[in-house]
Formats: structure tokens, C-alpha cells, sequence
């Protein structure tokens, strides 16, 4: 995987939209080979103000978007991916203000469609606040085909 | 009762405006540019109309069954249908069946034209009963 890709490609994919600059996502590094995403706890972004707990709404979109960041490391590149569905079990009550981490892997990427497991966390990757499988559709320019039209 | 999503934090940062007719809730997520995932296309970003149809879900069980403590969810499913154009955003919910304990729900979010959904949601959300 080339450095620029890692270095600069991947922050800019992680936390370069409005959206998710607006929700404060930071990258986080690879760790295994996976892709990290590291989000500031905020008052702004809490969903049960009885408890201070980051709302589910923010860990489904933190989920949907480690997901398409283990897709681009797949494929060691940027090309358009869309989300095609997302499963999230909530497994326990994140902890009050703490920042909360995702983590995601793409266990199979074909021509049309990758496949991804991706996890929430605040310290340890195997203690999930949430779990998620997605599928993501993948529109990769295949530069042979590209040559055979021009 | 339409108050209820202004006690939530990230409902009002999504700035979500409720419309509750009789017993059903109506859900709007107004456009704004800090929810544009990808601004190439540009289009929303899916985890915004996920929160949108999660929090619709959520609302909808608490009308029905009013608590003091708000529904948990337990997993949610969304599949997106459409992508999300820079334009306010609907959201209805309906429970499939609600049990002592979890309650199924479904939930869908459209822009122009409900027959044309963006996105849907089912969802299991635990009942805070006694």
C-alpha cells in the first residue's frame, strides 16, 4: 500500500466531507490493516440526555462510514462506492463521554460488490459497543475495458 | 409529545422537525449543507438519513408506548434505495408488532414523492416495561 494512499488519501476519505468534518471524525491509522476512525465525545451528539450516551443515529453513520474507508483499503485506492444495506446490533450502552472508535474490515471485495464487518468501541476493539455487517455496491473503472472503448 | 426529539441532542444538531398527527409521527430532516457526504454528486450522507429514520422509529414507539426512559434499540437494518438528493427529507415509522419486551419496527424516508423511498429501516427496539 503506498504511503500517500495511507497518509493522505484515506484522513481526506475519512473526515473530509461536510458531514462527517461536522461530526468531528478524526482517522485514526491503520492498525492490522484496517481502518480507524477515532470520534470526539460531543454534547451535540448525545441521544439519551439522561445518560450522556452518543446517540445510536451517530453510531450507525460512524459504522456505514469505517465500512466504505475498509472498501477504499481493499482496494488500495479511491473509487465510488454506495452503500447498499447495514445491519447494527447494539450491543450495550456506550460509555458517557468517551470518545468512541470504529474499526472495519472488508472480508471479500468482487467486481460488483464488497462485503464488511465493521465494529464500535471506546478502548478495547473486542468489548463492541455495536457491530455492523454491510454490503457496499463498487463501481471499479477497469482500465482494460476503458482501452477497449476508446 | 412532539417535544420528545427536542430532548435529544443529536435530533435537534440534525435540527429533525416532528409533526405528530393523531397517532402518527411525521419526521422531517430539513437540507443542510453539513449533511453532504459525498460532494461530488452531492448527496447526503447515508448516516444522516439513517439517524433520520432510527430517531422516526424511536419516536414512534414512545408515542405508543409512553415511559419515562426512551426506547433502546436493539439492531437496525437499513437498506438504501435511492441517493439522497440536497433537499429536505420525510420520515414515517409503523410498528409491525410490539410484545411486552421488543417491539418491531419498520420505517421508511423519501424526498419528493413517498412512492419513491430513499431509504428503509426495520428495526427491534427494547420496551422499558416493568
Amino acid at each position: 500500500m503506498h504511503d500517500s494512499f495511507v497518509d493522505t488519501i484515506l484522513p481526506q476519505l475519512a473526515a473530509g466531507s461536510a458531514h462527517t468534518g461536522a461530526l468531528g471524525f478524526v482517522f485514526d491509522g491503520l492498525h492490522d490493516g484496517e481502518p480507524r476512525i477515532r470520534v470526539p465525545w460531543r454534547e451535540d451528539l448525545v441521544g439519551d440526555p439522561d445518560t450522556g450516551v452518543l446517540a445510536g443515529g451517530l453510531v450507525t453513520t460512524l459504522l456505514d462510514h469505517i465500512g466504505g474507508l475498509a472498501v477504499w483499503t481493499a482496494m488500495d485506492e479511491f473509487q465510488p462506492v454506495a452503500t447498499l444495506d447495514l445491519r447494527v446490533d447494539y450491543m450495550r450502552a456506550a460509555h458517557p463521554r468517551m470518545d468512541l472508535m470504529a474499526q472495519a474490515k472488508c472480508f471479500r471485495l468482487t467486481p460488483t460488490i464488497a462485503f464488511v464487518r465493521a465494529w464500535a468501541f471506546e478502548v478495547d476493539s473486542s468489548d463492541p459497543v455495536a457491530a455492523a455487517q454491510s454490503a457496499y455496491v463498487v463501481n471499479r473503472i477497469r482500465p482494460a475495458r476503458e482501452e477497449a472503448q476508446s | 409529545m412532539s417535544d420528545l426529539l427536542d430532548r435529544i441532542p443529536y435530533a435537534r444538531f440534525l435540527n429533525l422537525q416532528t409533526l405528530v398527527s393523531g397517532d402518527e409521527i411525521t419526521v422531517i430532516l430539513p437540507f443542510a449543507d453539513r449533511l453532504i457526504g459525498n460532494p461530488m454528486l452531492p448527496a447526503l450522507h447515508g448516516g444522516s438519513t439513517a439517524a433520520l429514520l432510527e430517531m422516526t422509529a424511536m419516536a414512534q414507539v414512545a408515542l405508543a408506548f409512553p415511559s419515562p426512559r426512551l426506547p433502546r434499540p436493539i439492531n437496525v437494518t437499513v437498506a438504501y434505495l435511492r441517493t439522497g438528493r440536497p433537499v429536505d427529507v420525510y420520515a414515517r415509522a409503523a410498528i409491525s408488532r410490539a410484545g411486552r419486551r421488543v417491539a418491531h419496527v419498520q420505517a421508511e424516508a423519501w424526498q419528493e414523492a413517498r412512492s419513491q423511498p430513499i431509504a428503509s429501516l426495520t428495526a427491534h427496539f427494547l420496551l422499558d416495561n416493568p
